[in-house]
C-alpha cells in the first residue's frame, strides 16, 4: 500500500504534447477516478503510472520511490485492461499464477494466493477453464483475480467495464468498489463515464485535452465545479449555462430579468444552474418555453428555451408533471446554487 | 448453394468421383506395380490387381543396392537423407522466421523496415535463380555432400517470416503489456506467449515446408555427388533414366511408394492443427 505523487507530469508524442503539467497527490488506500472525454489523455496518464509509457518530464513516485525509470514489473502495480488481456492459451489458474511464477514464488505460496483470490471473486469453478470458455463478466473477474494475486501496492484499471452490458456494469462497479475497500489498495481507475466516476471514486481527476480541470471529491465537483467544462461534464442532465451580466445587486439574464442577490463580481459572466435546482414558481424570474417533456418516473425533464431567446434550458422536477408542450413555465433558483464562470477563461469566478 | 435436386446431386457426385479416380488411379497403379515381380511388369496388359511380391519388393528396394546393374545407395539410406534434409529445412525455416518476425514486430531498431523489405525481396530469389553463386559459396565452405549443404541454402524464408509477422500483428498489444507487468522479459514473452499462440500456424507451416523440403530435386542433384547422400526424389529420377535399358518397374514403383509415406504421415498427423491454423482467426 502506498501514496502516489504526480509532479509536473508532461507527455509528448513527438512534437505533440498530450498531457500538460499534471499534478496530483493520491493518499494511501484512496480510490481515484480519472475521468474525461475520449482522447483527453486518461489512458496515457494511467499507462505512465504503470510504466507502459515513458515520462517526458516530471516525476512519478509510488510509496517513497521515484519510479520514472522502473520497469512495470518493478513498480509493484497490477493493471486491469479494457479487453481483459488474459493469455488465451493458459487456463484461468495459469493466468493468475503466471506473474508469481516469474517472480519465482514457491509453488505452495502461489497456490495459496490463487485459491484465496478465487475465493474472493467466486471463480473457483472456472479455475481450469480457458478464457475463451468464459463470459465477459467472468473474464473481467479473472482479470481482477490476476491483479489481486500479485498483492500489489497499486491497482490500475483502464475502462475495465466498458465491454460489459449495462446491467453487469452496474453490478461489477459495486463489486470493484467493495473489493477495493476490503483490500484497501490504492487504486487509479480510468473511465469516460461520469456516473461510474461519481459512484466509484473517493476523488475524481477531471481531464480535458490533457489538462487537469479539477481534482476533488464527487461532491466538491458537483457543488463547486472549477470550470465550465467540469460543470457540463459532471451531473446529468448537464448544467444549464447562460451568458449574463453580473451587478453588485444581482445578475441580469439575457431576457433582461434580474436575479436578485448581492454579487462580488461585475461584468459579463457565464451563469450556470443545474436542472434539478430550478424550482417551479408561479412568479419566478426564469421563464422557459417548454417544447418537450421526458417522463422518467422519479422525475420529469422539461426541455425548452429561455423565453424570448434561443438558449436551450433543461429543468428537472421531482415526480410527474402534466405540462403541455409549447407552454411557458416559470422557475426560480436559490442564490447559493448559481455558479458564475468567466466567459474568457471558462474558470469559476467566486473562488 | 443448398440445392437438392436428384439430377444436380447425381452430377456433382459424378464429378467428384471422377476427380477421386483421376487422383487415386496413378497411386493405385504404383501400388499394384509394387506387388508384382519384374517379369510380370514387363508383360502386357499391365496388371490392375495386386500380386504377391510386395514383401519381397520392399526388402529388395529398402536394403538392396537399387536397380541391378546400377550401384546406388539402399533406399532406406535415401529415405533417411530426405528426412534429414526435409526436417532441417522445415525446422530451420520455422525457427529463423519466427525469430526474425519477432524482431521485426516487437523491437524498434534502426532500419527495421529496411530489414523487413530486404527479407521480403528474397521472395524473388528462390534457389533456382541464384543457383550458381549459391553453389560457389557452399562449395567454398566445403559443405558439398553434407546435410548442412543440402539444407542451409534453402532455409531463409521470406514467406514464413511474413506469415509469422502477420500472426504476431494480430496478437493484442495488451498481452505484451500484461506480460511486462507480470515481469516477463522479451524472450520469456516469446516462449511463454507468442509461441503457444502461433502453435497452429507453426503446424500448418511445418506441413507445407516439410513437403517443400522433401520434394527438393534440383539443389540436391547439384551438390551431392556421393551416392550415400542421394535423396529419394533424386533417385527416382535416376532410376527412371536407368530404366530405359532394363525396366525394373517393381523396384521403381516400390521406391515411389516409399517416397510418399513420410509426407503422408506428416500431413495426417498434423491435419487437425493444420486446418485450425489455416482457418482460425480468434486470438
Ligand atoms: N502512441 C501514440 N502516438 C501518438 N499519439 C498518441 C499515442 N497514444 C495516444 N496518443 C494521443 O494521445 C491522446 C490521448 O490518448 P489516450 O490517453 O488514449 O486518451 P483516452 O484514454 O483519454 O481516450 C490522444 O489524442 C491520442 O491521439
Ligand atoms: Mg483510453
Amino acid at each position: 500500500m502506498a501514496e502516489i505523487q504526480l509532479t509536473d507530469l508532461t507527455k509528448s508524442y513527438g512534437p505533440t504534447e498530450v498531457l500538460h503539467h499534471v499534478e496530483g497527490d493520491i493518499k494511501d488506500g484512496e480510490f481515484i477516478v480519472i475521468v474525461g472525454p475520449s482522447g483527453c489523455g486518461k489512458s496515457t496518464l494511467l499507462r505512465m503510472v504503470a510504466g507502459l509509457e515513458s515520462v517526458t518530464s516530471g516525476e512519478i513516485r509510488i510509496g517513497d520511490r521515484r519510479v520514472n525509470e522502473l520497469e512495470p514489473s518493478a513498480r509493484d502495480i497490477a493493471m486491469v485492461f479494457q479487453n481483459y488481456a488474459l493469455y488465451p492459451h493458459m487456463s484461468v489458474r495459469e493466468n493468475m499464477a503466471y506473474g508469481l511464477k516469474i517472480r519465482k514464488l514457491p509453488k505452495g505460496e502461489i497456490n495459496r494466493r490463487v485459491e484465496e483470490a478465487a475465493d474472493i471473486l467466486e471463480i473457483h469453478q472456472y479455475l481450469d477453464r480457458k478464457p475463451r470458455q468464459l463470459s465477459g463478466g467472468q473474464r473481467q473477474r479473472v482479470a481482477m483475480g490476476r491483479a489481486i494475486v500479485r498483492d500489489p501496492q497499486v491497482f490500475l484499471f483502464d475502462e475495465p467495464l466498458s465491454n460489459l452490458d449495462a446491467k453487469l456494469r452496474v453490478q461489477m462497479r459495486l463489486e470493484i468498489r467493495k473489493l477495493q475497500q476490503r483490500l484497501g489498495v490504492t487504486s487509479i481507475y480510468v473511465t469516460h463515464d461520469q456516473v461510474e466516476a461519481m459512484t466509484l471514486g473517493d476523488r475524481l481527476m477531471v481531464l480535458n485535452g490533457g489538462y487537469v480541470e479539477q481534482f476533488g471529491t464527487p461532491i466538491e465537483l458537483y457543488d463547486r465545479p472549477a470550470s465550465v467544462f467540469v460543470a457540463g461534464f459532471i451531473g446529468s442532465p448537464a448544467m444549464n449555462l447562460l451568458p449574463a451580466e453580473a451587478h453588485s445587486d444581482g445578475i441580469v439574464l439575457p431576457t433582461g430579468v434580474k436575479l436578485a442577490g448581492a454579487q462580488t463580481q461585475s461584468g459579463s459572466v457565464l451563469l450556470g444552474v443545474r436542472p434539478e435546482h430550478l424550482v417551479p414558481d408561479q412568479d419566478g424570474p426564469i421563464a422557459i418555453d417548454v417544447d418537450m417533456v421526458e417522463q422518467l418516473g422519479a422525475n420529469s425533464l422539461l426541455h425548452g428555451t429561455l423565453s424570448g431567446t434561443d438558449h436551450a434550458m433543461v429543468a428537472s422536477i421531482p415526480g410527474h408533471v402534466a405540462t403541455a408542450n409549447g407552454t411557458q413555465q416559470r422557475f426560480s433558483a436559490a442564490p447559493e446554487v448559481l455558479h458564475l464562470f468567466s466567459p474568457e477563461t471558462q474558470k469559476r469566478l467566486d473562488a | 448453394m443448398i440445392e437438392n435436386r436428384p439430377f444436380t446431386s447425381f452430377l456433382s457426385h459424378l464429378i467428384l468421383i471422377l476427380g477421386v479416380i483421376a487422383i487415386a488411379l496413378p497411386i493405385w497403379i504404383t501400388f499394384v506395380a509394387a506387388t508384382h515381380n519384374e517379369l510380370r511388369m514387363n508383360q502386357t496388359p499391365l496388371p490392375l490387381w495386386p500380386g504377391t511380391y510386395l514383401w519381397e519388393n520392399l526388402q529388395k528396394t529398402l536394403f538392396g543396392k537399387g536397380l541391378s546393374g546400377s550401384e546406388t545407395a539402399p533406399v532406406w539410406m535415401m529415405l533417411l537423407n530426405s528426412l534429414a534434409m526435409a526436417m532441417m529445412i522445415s525446422v530451420g525455416k520455422i525457427a529463423i522466421s519466427l525469430l526474425s518476425a519477432f524482431a521485426i514486430v516487437y523491437f524498434k531498431f534502426p532500419f527495421r523496415m529496411t530489414c523487413f523489405w530486404m527479407i521480403f525481396i528474397t521472395l524473388m530469389l528462390p534457389v533456382e535463380v541464384r543457383i550458381l553463386p549459391t553453389f560457389e559459396v557452399v562449395a567454398n565452405l566445403g559443405l558439398l555432400n553434407s546435410y548442412w549443404g543440402l539444407s542451409i541454402p534453402l532455409i531463409a524464408s521470406a514467406t514464413a517470416t511474413f506469415m509469422f509477422r502477420q500472426v504476431f500483428l494480430t496478437v493484442p498489444d495488451e498481452l505484451l503489456e500484461s506480460a511486462r507487468i507480470d515481469g516477463a522479459g522479451p524472450m520469456r514473452f516469446f516462449w511463454d506467449i507468442l509461441l503457444p499462440l502461433s502453435r497452429t500456424n507453426i503446424a500448418a507451416l511445418f506441413v507445407i515446408l516439410f513437403i517443400f523440403g522433401w520434394n527438393q530435386y534440383l539443389w540436391p542433384l547439384l551438390i551431392t555427388t556421393d551416392t550415400s547422400m542421394t535423396t529419394i526424389v533424386m533417385s527416382i529420377k535416376q532410376m527412371l533414366e536407368a530404366a530405359e535399358q532394363s525396366p525394373q518397374w517393381n523396384i521403381i514403383m516400390t521406391t515411389a511408394l516409399l517416397a510418399m509415406v513420410p509426407p503422408i504421415f506428416v500431413v495426417i498427423s498434423m491435419q487437425k492443427l493444420f486446418v485450425q491454423g489455416l482457418t482460425e482467426t480468434d486470438k
